[in-house]
């Protein structure tokens, strides 16, 4: 077992790094202050290929891995929670359910758009009465002629709005429970289509956060994604994607505020030397980073598994419980750490405090991924 | 077109100590990157194959472990990678380095060689200069834009202390180039994927057709005695007087710090 970066791997994170420094880095406090979408970075992200990073190269991808998108995630994530899962549910749940069920004439029709950064990818399953228990779908598609209608709405729906191409997960056939739902690929446009409220979050601000509104919204036969009936499957195995890349920026968010409490423990001097001098400070940071390495190591194992077509669901789970998790104590404990500054605005650690918390909640909550890693425990 | 840019593996210096004892760096733990003068070069060099589809080849001279900033070159788009190594060029100072390269410049094609203003590590910015005597090459150093007008002339602004220069050059010549005018690019993802695939051209002493005391430690006649941390100047004093009493504070100074 190798647990060392590749040398591919280490080139990108040289690259990755610097870009979330030099260009994610100085607009992190300004998009959280304003809610408002890094439309500008998403454009800087697409012309280096960061928006198609394990799309294959035939559909305009780069070609690479999905260890390294992970990577990406997490670095982002580290300097701006936002920009992370802008990424995150651009690839893992919209461009990654068209490569992976997608007929070629989809997948040459969207992936390289997708890819390239022109179009950004949504994916919408939850709705009102359908969050946890995802087979609860109301939003209904039905057949008509050349043309599936659909009706009903979605809500919570990441990069809503700004994304150009949405993965709608609608009922096909009630009767059939989850054998009767299907899903679709819906562009932004299309009549009938609509973007509803805009909710006002606590953290990842500057991430839109939409309701999608569907009244008679009729679109081509053609683009139904994978089988009638098979959408639920299609929504599962595309949030098991998805949770490594949620896994990935808990990460980050974690190591970027371990980054920021190390930084400011060396300079804060308290009873007359650093408070990073202290034994009770060096003790939880240990503690702290201790779990952050074991975090990272939980969702590299799960690309890994991934990229080498194991099995990797119920490590996903793990990953994102984990890695939430851990977001949500280090990220706690740096405010602590920080003190009265910690709590204001002028400090990082609190937007970060904000942006963990979501990561506990959002495809799948930590309860889903508990609900996960036991079934396979007690699988009959 | 064909560019040549000639780059350099350095410590980040801004990571870097220096051993107060001896006066050497500490390079331990120090991270190696691409001189930052010499990345902003290879991006002018890249804009110009953007532009006009010219051929960009980079060149380091440099320990095996150079290939590294090679392949950054490759992953932001360069065509071709060349690394010359060999322990006949090692201990080389500023006139044994542009010896050496200047032989292996002879061996590629090149209407434009480009190389950074200086490296962060030596501050001599003498090696580009250097290569353009050795190759009877017109140059121009200090390079803060280039226009080229698709032919062979190049329309060169060249930084200096006052302000700057419009000069107009024709290919083949050398220019060095200050980095904060060329914000490099990033390496793009694609790139970075294929860039261990590709090939880099290991050349030896063998390839370059430069005598053996040349190059390397005997054809250096300098060596560093001493290295220490750059100071800032202080801003100094400014007197708005006529130049006579003007030469009266300056001799009176002089004489205040006993140099006269």
């Amino acid at each position: 077992m190798d647990f060392n970066l590749s040398k591919t791997e280490e080139l990108f994170l040289q690259m990755i790094r610097e870009f979330a420094e030099k260009e994610v880095k100085p607009l992190a406090a300004e998009i959280d202050e304003q809610e408002r979408f890094p439309i500008e970075t998403v454009e800087k992200m697409g012309k280096i290929g960061l928006m198609g990073i394990p799309i294959p190269k035939q559909y305009g991808g780069a070609g690479g891995t999905n260890m390294m998108y992970g990577m990406a995630v997490e670095e982002l994530s580290r300097v701006c929670g936002t920009t992370g899962v802008v990424l995150s549910a651009h690839t893992s749940l919209c461009a990654a359910p068209i490569l992976e069920n997608g007929t070629e004439e989809q997948k040459m029709k969207y992936l390289p758009k997708l890819a390239s950064g022109e179009w950004v990818g949504a994916f919408g399953l939850t709705e009102p009465n359908a969050g946890t228990d995802a087979a609860g779908q109301q939003t209904t598609a039905v057949l008509d002629g050349e043309e599936w209608v659909l009706n009903g709405s979605k809500i919570f729906i990441t990069n809503g709005g700004y994304a150009h191409v949405y993965i709608i997960i609608a009922m096909t056939d009630k009767s059939l429970g989850t054998k009767g739902i299907s899903a679709f690929i819906v562009e932004k446009g299309t009549p009938g289509f609509s973007i509803g409220k805009k909710e006002m979050k606590m953290g990842i601000r500057g991430s839109a956060t939409t309701e999608l509104i569907f009244e008679n919204c009729r679109i081509p036969k053609d683009n139904l994604l994978g089988k009638i009936g098979g959408g639920f499957a299609i929504a599962m195995k595309t949030l098991d994607g998805g949770r490594i890349g949620i896994a990935a920026q808990a990460l980050g968010i974690a190591q970027g505020a371990m980054d920021e409490t190390i930084k400011y423990t060396k300079e804060r001097k308290q009873f007359g030397r650093s408070i990073s001098q202290f034994q009770n400070t060096q003790f939880q940071m240990a503690d702290l980073e201790t779990k952050v390495q074991a975090a990272r190591l939980l969702v590299r194992s799960a690309h890994y598994k991934k990229d080498n077509g194991i099995p990797y669901s119920v490590d996903a789970a793990m990953a994102k419980l984990f890695c939430a998790e851990t977001a949500m104590e280090v990220t706690t404990k740096a405010v602590q750490f920080h003190g009265g500054y910690g709590y204001t605005r002028e400090y990082p650690v609190e937007r970060m405090m904000r942006d963990a918390k979501i990561t506990e909640i959002y495809e799948g909550t930590s309860e889903v991924q508990r609900m996960v890693i036991a079934g396979k425990l007690f699988k009959k | 077109m064909k560019i040549v840019v000639c780059i350099k593996q350095v410590p980040d210096t801004t990571e870097v100590k220096i051993n107060p004892q001896t006066g050497t760096l500490i390079r331990e733990g120090v991270p190696s990157i691409m001189n930052p003068d010499d990345k902003g070069g290879l991006e002018l060099a890249l804009q110009l194959k953007d532009k006009y589809g010219a051929h960009v080849t980079v060149i380091t001279m440099g320990l095996p472990q150079a290939e590294d900033i090679l392949r950054e070159a490759l992953a932001m788009g360069v065509d071709r990678a060349i690394l010359l190594t060999d322990r006949k060029l090692g201990g080389a100072d500023t006139l044994a380095t542009s010896n050496a390269l200047a032989g292996a410049l002879r061996n590629i094609e090149h209407d434009l060689i480009i190389t950074g203003r200086q490296a962060i590590d030596g501050d001599t910015a003498q090696v580009g200069p250097q290569i353009a005597e050795h190759l009877d090459l017109p140059q121009v150093s200090y390079l803060e834009n280039l226009e080229y007008d698709g032919k062979k002339t190049f329309t060169i602004r060249k930084q200096t202390e006052e302000g700057y220069q419009m000069l107009e050059v024709d290919a083949p010549c050398l220019v060095t180039v200050l980095a904060p005018a060329f914000k490099a690019r990033y390496m793009s993802v694609s790139g970075i994927v294929e860039a261990y695939g590709r090939e880099v051209e290991v050349w030896g002493a063998d390839k370059i057709d430069v005598a053996d005391e040349k190059i390397g430690k005997a054809g250096s006649p300098t060596s560093v005695a001493k290295a220490f941390p750059k100071s800032l100047k202080p801003a100094g004093e400014q007197y708005d007087v006529d130049p006579e009493q003007a030469v009266g504070i300056i001799v009176s100074k002089l004489k205040e710090k006993f140099i006269i």
